[in-house]
């Protein structure tokens, strides 16, 4: 029910008249409470109400509130003493220094209060460094064992540089990508290929490279995968496994998945392997 | 100050606040009982008694049964209607059954300074006669709207809305809008 509907049901009038059950009233009262509109409609029943019934009220009546004073025997005799003149100074002095000792102790709280507010915003200030530190943290931890990781391929890239039996092939960039080279390390003993795809452009979308592990006579290659990571790859270095007996590398462009067998035209470096003879 | 605030030191027996009440409803209080009673010094003492009672159950008044005023008028109204019973009075009034509020109000030649003279004799002249049956039940011989509906003959709807309507017209012509 609206507030309007409400007034117009003529509930507020018979509220006023007393004419509701006590059920009716205390959930009256309690919408006033709630509702200064209906509030303001109340007081303004009631006041026409007063009017119309004073009204009703002979001119001539005389309303002395002395004679229910009497009734009651509230009478002035039973007012408290004046209190004597001389106490006077000592309320006085009583009331004062109750002000006074309210006045510090709103002070000191007030005070208490600040020192309080001031502490717990400290108290947020170190939390939040506290978390930000814990995440630094974090993130150096990570970044620590990233490197760490990364100082243990580069280690181990620079044991097989070192390596006496390791076999290097630099590859060329070829007629698509005359720019391009890659270096093979080949671990024969390990059957191991260390391939440095570096000089390699990222492949496009849709693409992959392919190694291939050449023979040269007759001409004929075996891939040995799709670089699939190049573009996650930091150091773009892949270990592959290699167990042929390889004549030359070549690193191809194909789709990804990878091709059967090299799509000669997208040929983007190619070496062959030194013979010791 | 605030009702509440009063009522409240009225309820712990300050007598100023309740000097303070009884200004502000004493007249209202002695309309209501005038009517009842037709005698001028027995309203007055009815009155009196009222506010005396008042005083002494103090304690039993609750905003949530109501408004104060409402709370006053229901004392007022039951100790006048006690006072017609009595023996004393019985034996000195006549039979006062066809009077209504509208008789006094029409022959009070000078209302009291408080109330808005023009405005209630403009209601009084305007006022049909079921605004006043209705008028007279509620508000100055306390009839419940059941009451009420059985003694005029009318559903107890009809009795909310015409009550409304009359009062909004006692408001308009008081100009408490």
């Amino acid at each position: 029910m609206t507030n309007q509907e409400y007034i117009e049901s003529g509930i507020l009038e018979l509220y006023i008249a007393g004419s509701l059950t006590e059920e009716e009233n205390e959930a009256i009262y309690n919408q006033l409470l709630e509702n200064p509109d209906l509030l303001d409609e109340v007081l303004k029943i009631e006041a026409a109400i007063m009017q119309l019934t004073a009204a009703a009220s002979p001119q001539n009546s005389k309303f002395i509130f002395k004679a229910v004073r009497e009734k009651l025997g509230l009478d002035e005799n039973n007012e408290p003493k004046v209190i004597p003149i001389q106490q006077k100074p000592i309320i006085n002095w009583i009331t004062y220094s109750g002000w006074a000792a309210s006045v510090l102790l709103v002070i000191g709280l007030m005070y208490l209060f600040n020192q309080n507010s001031a502490l717990k915003s400290d108290i947020q200030v170190v939390e939040t460094e506290l978390q930000e530190q814990t995440i630094d943290n974090t993130l150096l931890e990570e970044r620590i064992s990233e490197t760490t990781a990364n100082l243990t391929e580069v280690q181990k890239l620079l044991s097989v540089l070192r390596d006496k039996d390791i076999l290097t092939v630099p590859l060329a960039g070829q007629a698509v990508s005359p720019e391009s080279y890659a270096n093979v390390y080949w671990d024969k003993g390990a059957n191991t290929v260390y391939l440095d795809v570096q000089g390699l452009p990222e492949p496009p979308a849709g693409k992959v490279y392919q190694v291939w592990s050449l023979t040269l006579n007759p001409l004929s290659p075996t891939s040995l995968g799709t670089i699939d990571e190049f573009n996650t790859n930091a150091n773009k270095i892949f270990t592959i496994e290699n167990a042929n007996e390889s004549e030359a590398f070549g690193i191809t462009l194909e789709p990804a998945g990878g091709s059967a067998s090299p799509t000669m035209e997208q040929l983007y470096t190619l070496g062959a392997v030194k013979t010791n003879s | 100050m605030q009702l509440e605030t009063l009522v409240s030191q009225f309820q712990n027996k300050n007598e100023k606040a309740f000097e303070t009440l009884y200004n502000m409803y004493s007249e209202s209080m002695h309309g209501v009982i005038y009517n009842i009673v037709r005698d001028n010094d027995l309203a007055e003492e009815v009155m009196q008694d009222v506010f005396i009672k008042a005083w002494h159950k103090s304690d039993s008044y609750s905003a949530k049964k109501g408004r104060f005023f409402t709370w006053i008028l229901n004392i007022a109204r039951n100790a006048a209607i006690d006072k017609t019973r009595s023996k004393t009075f019985k034996n000195s009034k006549k039979n006062l059954q066809a009077d209504f509020f509208v008789d006094i109000l029409e022959n009070n030649e000078s209302l009291n300074e408080q109330t808005n003279a023009i405005g209630i004799k403009g209601f009084v002249d305007k006022l049909a006669k079921k605004c006043i049956e209705v008028i007279e039940l509620l508000y100055f011989k306390g009839y419940t709207q059941k009451e009420a509906s059985e003694t005029l003959e009318m559903p107890i709807g009809t009795i909310k809305t015409r009550n409304r309507n009359c009062i909004n017209e006692l408001r308009i012509m008081l100009d408490v809008k």
